[in-house]
């Protein structure tokens, strides 16, 4: 009887350790890349971890711009049972950082160089106080237009290349019974829309005093309000049953050649890609006009957090497999964004990725590579989201565009 | 056992186990809800005063965030939105409720099966009624398109996407939703009244619309009192309606106090401003309940 128990005992000792063992090599991912093209793009570091014995547990929380996210994580971090990476953009990742929860990964980094190959802009937010606490997946940029080429070609308007240019064309779409614009109606739409109009009516210096600094003159100036003045043009060409479309609704707009141009940042290639839509050919992607040259970013990042010493060695491989030449690439080519290395070339990419990466390229050079606003890469997120507040309700028309600068210069004030 | 003059001590064990019993049975629920209930009532008027912002923070600073909310536009809409919510609400639900109520009181046929039509809103969830009633009311989707199709072009029902209108769509939702559970009230209380009082009137002579008037109406004062409680709590915490009927859109248009409450509390880090609105709520459901039971004791006393 005795011998008995301790058999059992030891048995289930043993298969405690093999479940725990079987844990071990598991990373728990917190993300909110739910949509067709994202959840492909995810796939493809699940395969590579995989390859490694790395086993993948996936913690998906819907939501556009990843806020129910961020709720979840909260609980779960103030809990003690933190994810091993989560999938956040910019100050988030800083905010983090300050509360001593994340994991240190300096070792890596050292081993893979990325001092060296991760442009200085986004080591801006992946380190926090000198430690490397975060991984880029890629660099999207948000001053983008997609157009439908059949629409276009029907119409009779090319790539516009100024303001009036664009407006011009989206008459023309709507008056030949498309959908001029396809937009969804919600907050940080609005506000993706705003990062490429501030950018093409204000330039670079205008963005970082008025979005990044906080400028009080220049969050006041005319050019703020002409910047809202444009918003209000571009609202008169979206379709009347907006409000609350997810944007790949209104992708698929695009896509289907309902709608002429959409205004988002280049995660929507990914859903042209997942429909079998080839840029050049089907569609055309072109920065926000007047705004060439210059690039609003956001990154995903897999921050690391805190995780018990069995959990560790899979979390650094998940980190090396992350900013890894061969993944970059292939998951860029899918998610319809940019590598966040310097150190890769286009060749591999399709059109729209030649172009982009170039544009990095240039903007790098030029210091004219700007956080998002809409993404929380220009300001943290209380003051983001004064901004949210102010935009959207002048997108449906609860403000002038005077009342909009004023109100943007109290709620900025308010929120910091 | 009440003849022995000398009770043995087990029987008074039992017998004090006997008055202490109910104070055991109660103990564990009674304290967790003094923690989880009043210990975080006080937790958030704390946090209210402090610091937080992403996590909590206990640096106390005063009235800070309350000025922030004062000074915060979307606060002053949704301020706004909860009056034009409140009072429609409230008033229509009653309105409808009690004038259903009085029909079904009619002995008609099949009441029961009427009865249980009006009620059963109130068994779908908000998410659910509010997720119907967004494609119903979706100007693309439901009825505008609806009403063109059978012909009539110049039909327009945009509310739903109006800034100035929405707030009227959450109203009806929460209208159609809850105003059968009014009427269940009110049929309850209508069933409760005496019915030789009626008969008196009606040998008297009086017509129907007077004995409604001046004789059942009155007599439903404390139905119309629970039914006020509940529909002005319901109004105060409404949010999942608004967050599946509109996402508190367009823009900000349809934000009230309780959407205004999480988006600041768990999507933008100001958790101490989201605390100042949830104590601010907390202290109109107050403002509003604590008289009532103040007075509903103190006529129990009597």
């Amino acid at each position: 009887m005795k011998i008995m128990t301790k058999k059992t005992i030891s048995g289930l000792a043993l298969s405690v350790a093999l479940i725990s063992g079987a844990q071990a090599a598991d990373v728990e991912v917190m993300h909110w890349w739910t949509s067709g093209g994202e959840a492909k793009a995810l796939g493809e570091l699940k395969q590579s971890l995989a390859k490694q014995g790395v086993g993948w547990k996936d913690t998906p929380v819907a939501g556009g711009g990843g806020s129910n996210a961020m709720t979840v994580l909260r609980a779960r971090v103030l809990s003690g049972q933190s994810p091993t990476a989560v999938q956040m953009l910019g100050f988030d990742i800083q905010d983090w950082g300050d509360q001593g929860v994340v994991a240190n990964l300096n070792q890596v980094a050292k081993q893979e160089g990325w001092d060296k190959v991760v442009p200085s802009a986004l080591q801006q937010f992946s380190k926090y106080q000198g430690k490397w606490i975060s991984v880029p997946v890629n660099v999207h940029s948000t001053n983008w237009v997609w157009g439908n080429k059949a629409v276009l070609d029907k119409i009779g308007v090319g790539v516009p290349k100024n303001w009036n240019d664009l407006i011009l064309a989206m008459k023309k779409a709507k008056k030949a019974g498309y959908v001029a614009l396809a937009h969804g109606g919600q907050a940080w739409q609005d506000a993706t829309v705003f990062d490429g109009v501030v950018l093409a009516t204000g330039g670079v210096d205008f963005y970082r005093k008025a979005l990044i600094e906080l400028d009080p003159t220049a969050l006041s100036s005319d050019t703020m309000k002409r910047v809202f003045d444009r918003m209000a043009q571009l609202r008169g060409f979206v379709d009347k049953n907006y409000p609350g479309r997810d944007w790949n609704l209104a992708s698929a707009m695009v896509i289907k050649g309902k709608a002429a141009f959409q205004m988002m940042g280049d995660w929507a290639k990914g859903e042209f890609l997942s429909a079998g839509k080839q840029p050049g050919k089907d569609f055309v992607c072109f920065r926000t006009p007047g705004s060439q040259g210059a690039i609003t970013f956001n990154a995903d990042q897999f921050t690391m957090f805190k995780v018990d010493k069995a959990h560790q060695q899979a979390q650094q491989q998940m980190a090396k497999a992350v900013l890894s030449l061969e993944f970059q690439i292939i998951f860029n080519k899918v998610k319809g964004s940019v590598p966040a290395r310097t150190d890769i070339s286009g060749e591999r990419f399709d059109d729209c990725g030649k172009k982009a990466i170039a544009d990095l390229k240039e903007a790098v050079n030029k210091n004219s590579l700007v956080g998002s606003l809409a993404h929380g890469h220009a300001a943290p997120a209380a003051i983001k989201s004064a901004f949210y507040d102010v935009i959207t309700a002048h997108f449906n028309g609860e403000f002038s565009s005077e009342e909009a600068v004023k109100a943007l210069v109290s709620s900025v004030k308010n929120a910091s | 056992m009440k003849n022995s003059s000398n009770p043995k001590p087990a029987d008074k064990a039992i017998a004090w186990l006997q008055t202490q019993l109910p104070k055991l049975v109660l103990a564990p629920s009674f304290s967790i809800i003094l923690l989880f209930v009043y210990g975080f009532i006080i937790w958030t008027v704390y946090l209210s005063f402090s610091a937080s912002r992403m996590l909590p923070n206990y640096e106390w600073v005063g009235t800070e965030q309350w000025e922030r909310l004062w000074n915060t536009l979307t606060w002053q809409t949704a301020l706004d939105n909860l009056l034009i919510f409140g009072v429609l609400y409230i008033v229509l639900c009653l309105a409808i409720g009690l004038l259903l109520a009085i029909l079904l009181d009619q002995k008609i046929r099949l009441e029961g099966g009427l009865r249980t039509l009006y009620l059963y809103p109130m068994a779908l969830s908000f998410i659910v009624t509010g997720t119907a009633w967004k494609w119903f009311l979706n100007p693309g989707l439901g009825l505008e398109r609806t009403m063109q199709e059978w012909g009539f072009e110049s039909f327009e029902f945009n509310w739903l996407i109006d800034p100035d209108m929405a707030i009227y769509t959450v109203v009806i939702a929460g209208v159609w939703q809850a105003s059968g559970f009014v009427m269940a009230m009110f049929l309850a209380g209508l069933r409760g009244i005496d019915n030789e009082i009626l008969h008196a009137a009606q040998i008297d002579g009086a017509p129907t619309w007077k004995i409604y008037t001046r004789i059942i109406i009155p007599q439903l004062g404390p139905v119309f009192m629970s039914a006020l409680i509940v529909l002005v709590h319901l109004a105060i915490k409404s949010f999942d309606l608004v967050i599946a009927l509109t996402g508190g859109g367009p823009g900000n248009a349809t934000a009230l106090p309780a959407t205004f409450m999480y988006s600041y509390s768990f999507t933008r880090n100001q958790i101490g401003v989201g605390a100042s609105s949830a104590v601010f709520m907390l202290i109109t459901v107050a403002a509003i309940i604590v008289p009532y039971l103040y007075s509903e004791l103190k006529g129990s006393k009597k």
